[in-house]
């Protein structure tokens, strides 16, 4: 044991503070203190002062060390941004798979290094476009996939051997991925060489973003199937992106976020497990993608205490070996929730402030928001502002200058410290219900969240807490954005698309191939090559869905507020 | 004769495939706190079925949520399936991620108001008090 302080200056320190601490009774005598109470976003008190005091028992070698080093507190890479910056990844997707791929190729050309997808709803949620539950909501919030002719459509002429693709999608995700693998075979690329990410966290839907097909049971069988097809077949991609951001925009606090995600790693860590896998064979391939909401401190402790807080999962709980499963790699996004439509220019410094907290808190790959993001899809200017502002904080700024720059504030350390001991006990207290899977059986994540979000709702309309623009500095305007408009002919385009397709392929192949899926998931086997088989015959999406709801059964959202 | 006055009844709704329910969440709760009788239908509901629900639930009013676009379809849609049922006396509002140009074309539609990002819960409380009236049986 090395104390990070030497404990003589522990008494100095307390005569300093004392002494300081009666000058400034006097100060607030003759005017009281600004607020009530000082808070973070997520209403946790923030002391007046932070000292070496707070950090006694800290030990630097074992609490911090340095970065590439267990527990990685302060990075996952010897290097961080001295070697490589993050991934500037923005999030794009509208309309069909060529408006989509036009908007790739134009990111691309800007600088941005990784693409990521944004599916529109019926995707998202396993339907055709022609179903009757997706009408009015064709390439609304994303990009319509139906078949594999539109996965081709979607990456034409984009480099997808040498660039990473992230897919932000959940419960059809095996078979999404399945187009992918499928489309770049058709290529000529090999799947090994394939590198990306696919969402493919169930959990976090039923906990806040509510896309769902199955129920959590079988929904994590088919991630246990991706998790193993990936470990053997597609070594270079992340199968599964377990998610705090869409907890966060759901209304829990940074606290929550963390420690319900990680609750959610662990279920999946377990599952994979269970199947007979090697910890460490999957482990490293797990990657996480957190929110950065507004409370710039409260944020940079909490990626520092996930990494910490994983690191000392996979190793103590899982007895991982290999160092690489105990790296928590993440994605951060800025938070969509803290955006307003009110003075929408507003929101490019919100995000900045978000995007430089993920900086500070070492994130492996960034979206940043666009100003217009609470008002509809983000036009190409606004996306453009929004990818600029990380280029201005990677080159301009001088923050990545040094690794971990924040690493030692007595006031980070002590947050840091903080939330890792509270998001402990909540872990805790999902393994004393039986894991997360009981837990969201018992609602006890969603039920939480919606009261974090109710309180939070209650504050702003309260006045006890500031949104500029919305509740103070409140001006009377014509919000004056320019919004993209989702072309309403494109439904009836997409479909005939679709259509052209279906009366194309074999069918008789394609029933072949369906029966295959089915027979996979009643039995053991792993789905996935049989996934990829069908996609090539041309099944559409909904088609090898329907055959996960019809052997599964469908999940219904319980309607807890 | 005087009938001792209901209380309001109010039903939430999700309509669509979107789950972005945070909003609809609080509103159900803002209401239920308001005294209102609340119903919320949970997620993934089509037009058809809210329409159903609400006739069912005996609601005043329906209040729906959208956050991915899909208004333009889906709250019109509400409207009508109303209309067809001749339930055309429960009242529509909406909220969400609704583009100025659309507030008013959802109103020619029949949708009452249309609460957009950062309303206060108060001012939607009130609105539903000051235009919603438990209907005649």
């Amino acid at each position: 044991m090395a104390l990070t302080f030497n404990p003589k200056i522990f008494d100095d320190i307390e005569k300093g503070k004392k002494k300081w601490q009666k000058e400034l009774e006097k100060v607030f005598a003759a005017r009281p203190e600004r607020l009530r109470r000082f808070a973070t976003v997520s209403d946790r008190e923030i002391k007046r002062i932070y000292t070496p005091a707070h950090l006694k028992d800290q030990d630097f070698m074992e609490s911090l060390g340095f970065p590439g080093d267990y527990p990685f507190t302060r990075g996952v890479q010897p290097s961080m941004y001295r070697g490589r910056l993050w991934t500037m990844r923005m999030f794009a997707g509208l309309g069909t798979a060529s408006d989509t791929n036009e908007r790739f190729h134009l990111l691309v050309n800007q600088g941005q290094t990784g693409l990521s997808t944004a599916f529109d709803m019926p995707t998202l949620m396993g339907y055709d476009t022609d179903s009757p539950k997706a009408r009015g909501e064709c390439g609304k919030c994303g990009v319509a996939i139906d078949t594999l002719k539109d996965m081709e459509d979607l990456f034409a002429g984009l480099p997808i051997d040498r660039i990473t693709t992230s897919m932000t999608i959940n419960p059809p995700a095996s078979v999404i991925w399945a187009m992918y693998i499928a489309m770049a075979e058709k290529r000529g690329i090999h799947r090994k060489v394939l590198g990306g990410t696919i969402q493919n966290d169930m959990l976090k839907e039923f906990i806040a973003q509510k896309t769902f097909m199955c129920p959590p049971i079988p929904s994590v069988r088919i991630i246990v199937d991706t998790v193993e097809f990936g470990t053997r077949e597609v070594p270079r991609w992340n199968t599964i992106s377990i998610s705090g951001y869409h907890i966060r925009e759901a209304g829990s606090t940074s606290v929550q976020e963390l420690a319900f995600t990680l609750a959610d790693g662990i279920a999946y860590t377990e599952k994979a497990i269970e199947r007979g896998l090697d910890v460490d064979d999957f482990a490293p391939r797990f990657s996480f993608f957190f929110n950065s909401h507004l409370d710039f401190f409260e944020e940079v402790a909490k990626f520092r205490a996930a990494r910490r807080m994983w690191a000392r999962i996979m190793k103590e709980r899982f007895k991982a070996k290999d160092p690489r499963s105990w790296w928590l790699r993440f994605h951060t996004q800025t938070a969509g929730c803290s955006l307003t439509a009110q003075q929408p220019y507003n929101n490019v410094v919100r995000t900045a402030l978000q995007a430089l907290a993920a900086v500070m808190g070492g994130t492996q790959s960034l979206h940043t928001n666009s100003l217009d993001e609470v008002l509809a899809i983000p036009t190409e200017e606004a996306a453009t502002i929004a990818l600029r502002t990380q280029q201005i904080i990677a080159e301009e700024s001088g923050v990545t200058n040094t690794i971990d720059p924040l690493g030692g504030s007595y006031f980070v350390e002590a947050l840091t410290d903080r939330m890792e001991e509270e998001a402990f006990e909540i872990i805790q207290k999902i393994d004393d219900m039986g894991g997360m899977l009981s837990a969201i059986e018992k609602n006890y994540p969603q039920q939480e969240i919606a009261d974090s979000a109710y309180h939070y709702q209650r504050q702003i309309d309260e006045n006890q807490r500031t949104v500029v623009g919305v509740n103070k500095y409140v001006v009377d305007e014509e919000i004056p954005v320019e919004v993209l408009e989702i072309d309403e002919e494109l439904e009836r385009l997409q479909i005939e698309k679709t259509n052209r397709v279906k009366t194309e392929r074999d069918n008789s192949r394609v029933e072949e191939c369906l029966e295959r899926v089915g027979e996979c998931c009643s039995g053991d086997e792993n789905v996935m090559q049989s996934l990829i088989d069908a996609v090539k015959a041309d099944a559409t999406l909904q088609e090898v869905c329907d055959v996960f709801r019809k052997v599964y059964g469908e999940y219904r959202d319980p309607g807890i507020y | 004769m005087m009938r001792q006055k209901r209380r309001v009844r109010v039903m939430v709704a999700k309509p669509g495939l979107d789950g972005h329910d945070r909003g609809a969440r609080i509103i159900a709760r803002a209401y239920r706190d308001a005294g209102f009788e609340v119903v919320y239908t949970g997620l993934h509901q089509t037009p058809e079925e809210i329409v159903e629900a609400a006739i069912q639930e005996d609601v005043d009013m329906i209040g729906l949520s959208s956050l991915a676009g899909a208004h333009k379809y889906l709250f019109p849609a509400v409207v009508e399936f109303l209309k067809e049922r001749g339930a055309d006396d429960i009242v529509v509002c909406g909220g969400g991620i609704i583009p100025d140009d659309d507030i008013d074309k959802l109103k020619e539609a029949g949708v009452k108001e249309v609460f957009t990002p950062g309303t206060p819960l108060e001012e939607i409380v009130n609105w539903v008090e000051n235009n919603v009236k438990p209907r005649q049986d």
